[in-house]
């Protein structure tokens, strides 16, 4: 094999995305985790740490500049680079996300919840078991997995819609709560948002194998 | 013509083992080299790229005084190598040539076998005898990248060689004297894309063991391979960086120009 250096270089940006990516997961777990647990201090340091996230893709992004710049990334390298460029933004927005949820969970303070959390840890872990899977068909370059990942997101608006309509519900019946409960609508919204971003790295996925861009879930929201 | 050097003042090259200071050199009353000023880092790849006339390959043979076998040289400001000024009276010249290998445009290999080509040098220095010969052969041929190539012809002529394979013989029998630095004009000029491909691979591996600076006409090479990269235009050091920032971000307006084509 020729130019090891280079595709060393390539492979090593790609473990980069996956830790990037792995920093993101945890951020979005522990997101909804805290707020469900009411533990202030867990949503302070996830938005500290959004930080970290945010130079982890300035350093991915420095050195996919500068790959293209000096080692002329020709087809599948090149799609590989510019589709990590799209991944990261998407990684970063997702980020924003998680610490979202977290200003949020301090934006309700000390008050205890309106109702206990079902639907939104139950979007967040299939946010999460999407992305998981979306990064194991980045590594294997799998298409049709990547495919099968979009379907799931009518799943996590489905249950936007539901958390929606319940705490509309809730808002109407006790209009005390509307407060909390708007909160409680912008953590649902964050959490569909996640799942909406994970289909478009989904589409790189396929974008860097085939060649070939495609649009393949239009979310209703 | 403004003198612009202004980067390498604020740069800092770790470990330089060449450092040019104030260098001009001039062909009868034409001043090929202005006042070039420059370090270059110990085990990185270092490249010279410009437009041809520029003087990037009279700079290199400035290196190891190839320039004074040309009538009418004249050379003024100061290399050190190793801490040693190359154009003290005292140096030997020989001695210098033999720290500073170097390979040219064009493959020139020796019309001899495989393996005299490569032990020239040493049989040269006097070492005769034959287990040396052998493994310095072997080491040379491997660290060109060619050994598993020729390990079983190494008694043929090295003139049946592809030219990819002829140029990394003539890098083997550079390194096989042991030079700290290796100076390559335009090594890959004459090969395809995937000997130039070979050459590129096995130079970013020779940096772990010797100082390698290379001119070259293609910038992409430069870009791809080297740590650091000066680029000149009319004589003139007009901008020196690590490459990343050559080639990402650079300062002058000219190295700007030239690597995105807008001129040269």
């Amino acid at each position: 094999m020729t130019r090891e250096a280079y595709h060393k270089a390539l492979n090593n940006l790609q473990d980069e995305v996956l830790e990037m990516a792995d920093m993101v997961a945890n951020a979005i777990k522990k997101s909804v985790e805290s707020l469900q647990k009411r533990d202030m201090n867990a949503s302070r340091v996830i938005i500290t740490n959004d930080s970290l996230i945010n130079k982890k893709r300035f350093a991915i992004e420095e050195k996919c500049i500068s790959l293209i710049a000096t080692q002329q990334p020709m087809a599948v390298d090149l799609r590989v680079l510019t589709s990590i460029l799209s991944v990261i933004t998407d990684l970063e927005r997702m980020g924003d996300h998680a610490e979202g949820i977290a200003k949020i969970s301090l934006l309700i303070g000390d008050e205890p919840l309106v109702k206990p959390l079902i639907d939104i840890p139950r979007m967040a872990d299939i946010g999460l078991s999407m992305l998981d899977k979306c990064l194991k068909a980045f590594v294997n370059r799998d298409v049709e997995a990547a495919r099968r990942i979009c379907n799931e997101d009518d799943t996590v608006d489905a249950l936007h819609d539901q958390v929606y309509r319940e705490l509309l519900i809730l808002m109407i019946q006790n209009p005390k709560i509307i407060h909390q409960a708007t909160y409680l609508t912008w953590v649902s919204h964050n959490l569909e948002r996640i799942a909406d971003r994970v289909t478009n790295i989904a589409e790189r996925i396929v974008f860097m194998v085939t060649g070939k861009m495609e649009e393949m879930n239009v979310s209703k929201y | 013509m403004v003198q612009h050097n202004i980067d390498i003042k604020k740069l800092k090259i770790p470990e330089p083992i060449v450092v040019i200071t104030d260098l001009s050199l001039y062909y009868g009353k034409t001043q090929a080299l202005k006042g070039i000023t420059l370090d270059i880092s110990q085990k990185r790849v270092t490249s010279f790229i410009g437009p041809s006339g520029c003087g990037k390959s009279t700079l290199i043979r400035c290196l190891n005084r190839l320039n004074d076998l040309i009538e009418g040289v004249t050379i003024e400001g100061n290399i050190k190598i190793d801490g040693q000024d190359i154009y003290a009276p005292a140096i030997n010249v020989t001695e210098l040539r033999k720290k500073v290998g170097m390979v040219f445009q064009k493959p020139n290999p020796f019309p001899k076998t495989i393996y005299e080509n490569v032990v020239y040098g040493p049989r040269v220095q006097g070492i005769n005898k034959k287990s040396v010969l052998d493994e310095i052969c072997e080491k040379a041929l491997k660290k060109a990248a060619l050994w598993d190539e020729v390990k079983d012809r190494l008694r043929t002529s090295a003139l049946d060689l592809s030219g990819g394979q002829q140029q990394r013989i003539c890098i083997a029998r550079a390194i096989a004297t042991e030079p700290e630095i290796i100076l390559l004009d335009e090594p890959c000029s004459a090969l395809d894309p995937i000997a130039t491909a070979k050459i590129e691979d096995m130079l970013v591996d020779l940096k772990k063991d010797y100082t390698v600076i290379i001119v070259t006409h293609n910038m992409q090479q430069a870009a791809r391979i080297s740590d650091y990269t000066g680029f000149f235009m009319l004589g003139t050091l007009v901008e020196f960086n690590i490459t990343t920032e050559i080639f990402t971000n650079p300062r002058e307006k000219q190295t700007e120009d030239y690597i995105t084509g807008r001129f040269g």
